[in-house]
């Protein structure tokens, strides 16, 4: 394990997740002598003799990505998922990247707009963006002020049907004012300014070409299977489902990027394969989303031909905690808001539940470098990171609050109260990592005194949104669900699972088609509270804490039993250079045009 | 001949009728939806949801697109693909030279590896040749090509580093086409070679031992000649028929192989499009399918009927 370990404070110590002191300290912890230590850090943070400039535009030849999901629209606000978004981010570009902390650069934009510079309106009700000038579609046409605007209107027509909707939905207006300004006004003040136009939801369409298809007719666009934008490259050739090929954007506004003169993302397979292509043949350069198990994962990467590349931000991985009764019928419905959970309604019960998890297990055994054992549910973007949480496991500790809560073990080894046996169904989706997941967690709860029932259901079932199937996430129809819910570089949209501010409307029930999204229907006044501020609050600095609090609310009264901060893991061949392009809010290839290969 | 071609397709039609009625009900009530990945995705509310479905034409009821469907499917309009919306005959046929190329050069291979193999079988029966001969069929029908697919990858593409197992369109020189064809291809003729080789040499062994063979004997044929001319060409009549039936197959691809291989055929699309929900790939796929082996069928009848006069059309 200490191997394991000292690899995982590398890779933080490269991301810059930890300083170079912080790692010395931790690294004698495991172990190392303090020179050690030194001399490894120094060793790792020298880094490749800083290569020299660009290779030169198109000099290197054809560069392979593989992606074991295929792209199937090249259009981002139209996309079926996420192998689309990055499909469509090798042509297209956005106004600012953001990385996993949420820390912005401009990419069309001038810079990124400030209090202190003026482009953020103190009052929280706009923002406005300078555009760099002299930027050409790769068809030759001006990029303007005019295309941002249309990039607003094409998404907020509800015709549209664009699946980035909801980045935009808070914007009241987009004017253009003057050819390379634009002015964004919101319907209220926000915090949360960067929303759209930001990382992957953020990419700028190209009025001329799409302007006749904003509306009900916006997937009959020939746009959508040959994108152009403004970024290195444009689409060439594309077979959904499986291939595309890019050529070099000839406007392209560095003349002497990029450095590949054409790039093939190949779709389709499975993600044991694609790790195979990458570390033991090399056959290709870049491989996406290795969701492998680590030791398998592991192995390959021993053949050392490859770099894994992990990035936090993929979501916590967690288990829900079902606070109404399953089991009971109310008025059609199982899980009823007007029924009490016959053990998870009281917290000690839930505490001592969230203390028998064996986090660290998991993480060592199923993740290794591509997830970490999580203390919060609130991680991402890693400024919002709690340092108040703990991440413990007793056993005496459980088993003793679960007596005092009054359950006493029965001849069976399970506790009962009052003639309720404490048993409970697990569910998840079918998939061979979570199912050993369930494993760990179950013995877990078997060693205080639970009967603990697993069950499995196909992803597509489990995740749909069908009122008509009892078995998908929002019914909840069980004791305890475990999925992971990704991450927004607003807190909002995440931290909504746990608010109940308007019950009829945000509890997942038979009255609104289960589309609340507080599945789990916990009530909370205090974590309601605290919502509802970080909603409105805009000194910066303030908004952060306030949500660091609401995490430490849900954590503290177990709405959720955060388990594995996961990661998003591709790879690249050693002989590839990406730069910083892994981020939980943009795409692996938004910095494409200064990819190149090295040595 | 010909009223017997023309009654049988006639008789066809509400068969494929009630194929296309069953097809579409199966697609339509499986669990899942093509925006099964946009259920948990908090920028998608529910009003856009809706019109995007609208788009799709699944906001209708059952019946209603059903008959929508076979309308424009008539009319030569096989619908858009949910995902690309792409043209399903355009996606069709971007995959279908593939297909034709790969699992083609597969039957092909298939055909030249039984056909000797199995008549050798049959000529020296429970030799040291038979022996191997059937061992090796036996392997070959009942290991299934998943297995063999990754134990090939695993030889000669990680250990001997000698070819690649991702298949790429994008490949244009005949030697690179070859080498990235060679193991789906074997992959697939081996194992429809094995079931072949068991049917070629049964074949034989049939009309090995009937009279005609012992007077072609008896008038002093050459035993070369008696197989070639006399045993091997009444033997085939039955093996025609299983390959003419097992043609719809270069069609709907090898589902399995694709995958593994990443071979951009219609098994691969017929895959991806079952994942996503995404009918009308579905329906033109099985339905194509469909039609094909109902007219491979009565192709199979025909040529059976010329390759042995004693069949007559009633």
């Amino acid at each position: 394990m200490q191997r394991d370990d000292l690899r995982r404070l590398v890779v933080d110590l490269r991301n810059h997740r930890l300083t170079r002191r912080q790692v010395a300290i931790r690294m004698g912890e495991v172990g190392l002598s303090l020179t050690a230590a030194w001399a490894l850090i120094d060793r790792v943070t020298a880094g490749p003799a800083r290569a020299a400039a660009m290779p030169g535009r198109g000099s290197q030849g054809t560069l392979k990505l593989l992606y074991w999901q295929a792209p199937t629209i090249l259009n981002p606000h139209l996309a079926n998922g996420t192998k689309d978004f990055h499909a469509s981010h090798v042509v297209l570009e956005n106004l600012l990247h953001s990385d996993t902390a949420g820390n912005l650069t401009a990419v069309l934009a001038v810079e990124v707009p400030s209090l202190a510079n003026g482009g953020v309106a103190k009052d929280g009700r706009s923002v406005t963006y300078k555009l760099k000038q002299g930027v050409k579609w790769a068809d030759g046409r001006p990029f303007t002020s005019d295309d941002v605007v249309f990039t607003y209107q094409y998404i907020a027509n509800k015709q549209t049907g664009a699946t980035t909707y909801g980045n935009y939905d808070d914007i009241a207006k987009v004017e253009p004012l003057d050819v390379n300004t634009v002015r964004i006004t919101f319907k209220a003040p926000t915090p949360f300014w960067y929303r759209a136009f930001v990382g992957e939801n953020g990419m700028v369409l190209p009025r001329h070409a799409l302007d006749a298809y904003v509306g009900s007719n916006s997937r009959n666009a020939p746009f959508n299977l040959k994108s152009f934008g403004t970024g290195p490259y444009m689409v060439d050739t594309f077979r959904p489902g499986d291939l595309v090929v890019y050529k070099i954007n000839p406007y392209y506004r560095d003349p002497n990027k990029p450095a590949f003169s054409q790039v093939q993302m190949k779709g389709g397979g499975d993600a044991v394969s694609a790790a195979r292509a990458v570390f033991e043949t090399g056959e290709y350069d870049y491989a996406w989303n290795l969701q492998v198990e680590w030791p398998v994962l592991s192995h390959m990467m021993e053949a050392g031909k490859g770099v894994l590349q992990p990035e936090p931000g993929g979501g916590v991985e967690c288990l829900y905690v079902n606070q109404t009764d399953p089991t009971k019928t109310v008025d059609g419905q199982r899980s009823s808001v007007q029924t009490k959970h016959p053990f998870f309604s009281d917290v000690k019960v839930r505490q001592a539940f969230a203390l028998a998890v064996d986090r660290q297990t998991m993480a060592t055994q199923l993740y290794g470098l591509t997830g970490d054992p999580s203390p919060n549910l609130l991680t991402t973007p890693s400024k919002y990171y709690s340092k108040n949480t703990k991440m413990t496991m007793d056993l005496d500790r459980a088993n003793s609050m679960l007596e005092e809560a009054g359950w006493k073990r029965g001849s069976d080894g399970v506790r009962q109260k009052n003639g309720v046996r404490m048993e409970l169904s697990y569910v998840t989706s079918v998939n061979s990592l979570r199912q050993k997941e369930q494993e760990i967690v179950k013995a877990g709860w078997e060693k205080v005194g639970a009967k603990v029932n697993l069950q499995s259901v196909d992803a597509g079932v489990f995740f749909s949104s069908s009122p008509g199937n009892n078995d998908t996430i929002a019914h909840f129809y069980r004791d305890i669900e475990m999925f992971t819910d990704s991450f927004d570089l607003s807190p909002v949209s995440y931290m909504n699972q746990w608010y109940s501010g308007d019950p009829s409307r945000d509890i997942a029930q038979k009255e609104n088609n289960w589309s609340g999204t507080n599945l789990v229907r916990w009530q909370n006044a205090e974590y309601n509270k605290l919502f509802q501020e970080g909603i409105k609050e805009l000194d910066p600095q303030k908004n952060v804490q306030t949500w660091i609090q609401a995490n430490d609310v849900a954590v503290d009264q177990v709405a959720g039993i955060p388990l594995i901060n996961r990661k998003g893991v591709n790879a690249r061949v050693k002989t590839l250079e990406t730069g910083p392009n892994m981020s939980a809010f943009d795409d692996a290839t938004w910095n494409m045009a200064d990819w190149k290969r090295i040595g | 001949m010909t009223t017997y071609i023309f009654r049988r397709l006639l008789t066809s039609i509400p068969t494929l009728i009630l194929i296309s009625m069953m097809v579409f009900a199966i697609v339509a009530l499986a669990p899942g939806d093509p925006l099964g990945g946009l259920a948990t995705n908090p920028d998608v509310p529910a009003s856009v949801r809706l019109n995007i479905l609208h788009q799709m034409g699944l906001d209708q009821p059952l019946p209603v697109r059903y008959v929508k469907w076979a309308e424009s499917w008539v009319m030569g309009n096989w619908g858009y693909s949910f995902g690309s919306h792409m043209q399903v005959t355009r996606l069709l046929l971007q995959r279908l030279p593939t297909d034709l190329w790969v699992i083609g050069s597969s039957y092909l291979l298939a055909v030249l590896i039984a056909i000797p193999v199995g008549v050798i079988s049959a000529v020296k029966q429970y030799s040291a040749q038979d022996q191997i001969a059937t061992t090796l069929a036996f392997i070959g029908y009942s290991v299934p090509t998943f297995f063999t697919g990754v134990l090939f990858i695993i030889i000669f593409s990680v250990r001997l580093r000698w070819l690649p197992f991702i298949y790429n369109v994008e490949v244009h020189d005949p030697i690179g086409m070859l080498k990235q064809a060679i193991m789906p291809v074997a992959v697939l003729a081996l194992f429809q070679a094995a079931s072949l080789t068991r049917f070629v040499r049964s074949s034989m062994l049939d009309n090995v031992r009937l009279d005609y063979v012992r007077t072609a004997r008896a008038k002093g044929l050459a035993q070369g000649k008696v197989i070639r001319r006399h045993v091997l060409r009444n033997s085939l009549i039955p093996v025609v028929t299983l390959v003419a039936l097992q043609l719809p197959g270069v069609f709907t691809g090898a589902v399995v192989t694709e995958q593994i291989f990443r071979v951009p055929g219609i098994g691969s699309l017929l895959i991806s499009s079952l994942q996503n929900s995404d009918t009308p790939v579905l329906m033109a796929i099985t339905f194509v399918a469909a039609i094909l082996v109902v007219l491979m069928n009565l192709v199979a009848d025909v040529i059976y009927g010329t390759l042995d006069p004693r069949i007559r059309y009633g």
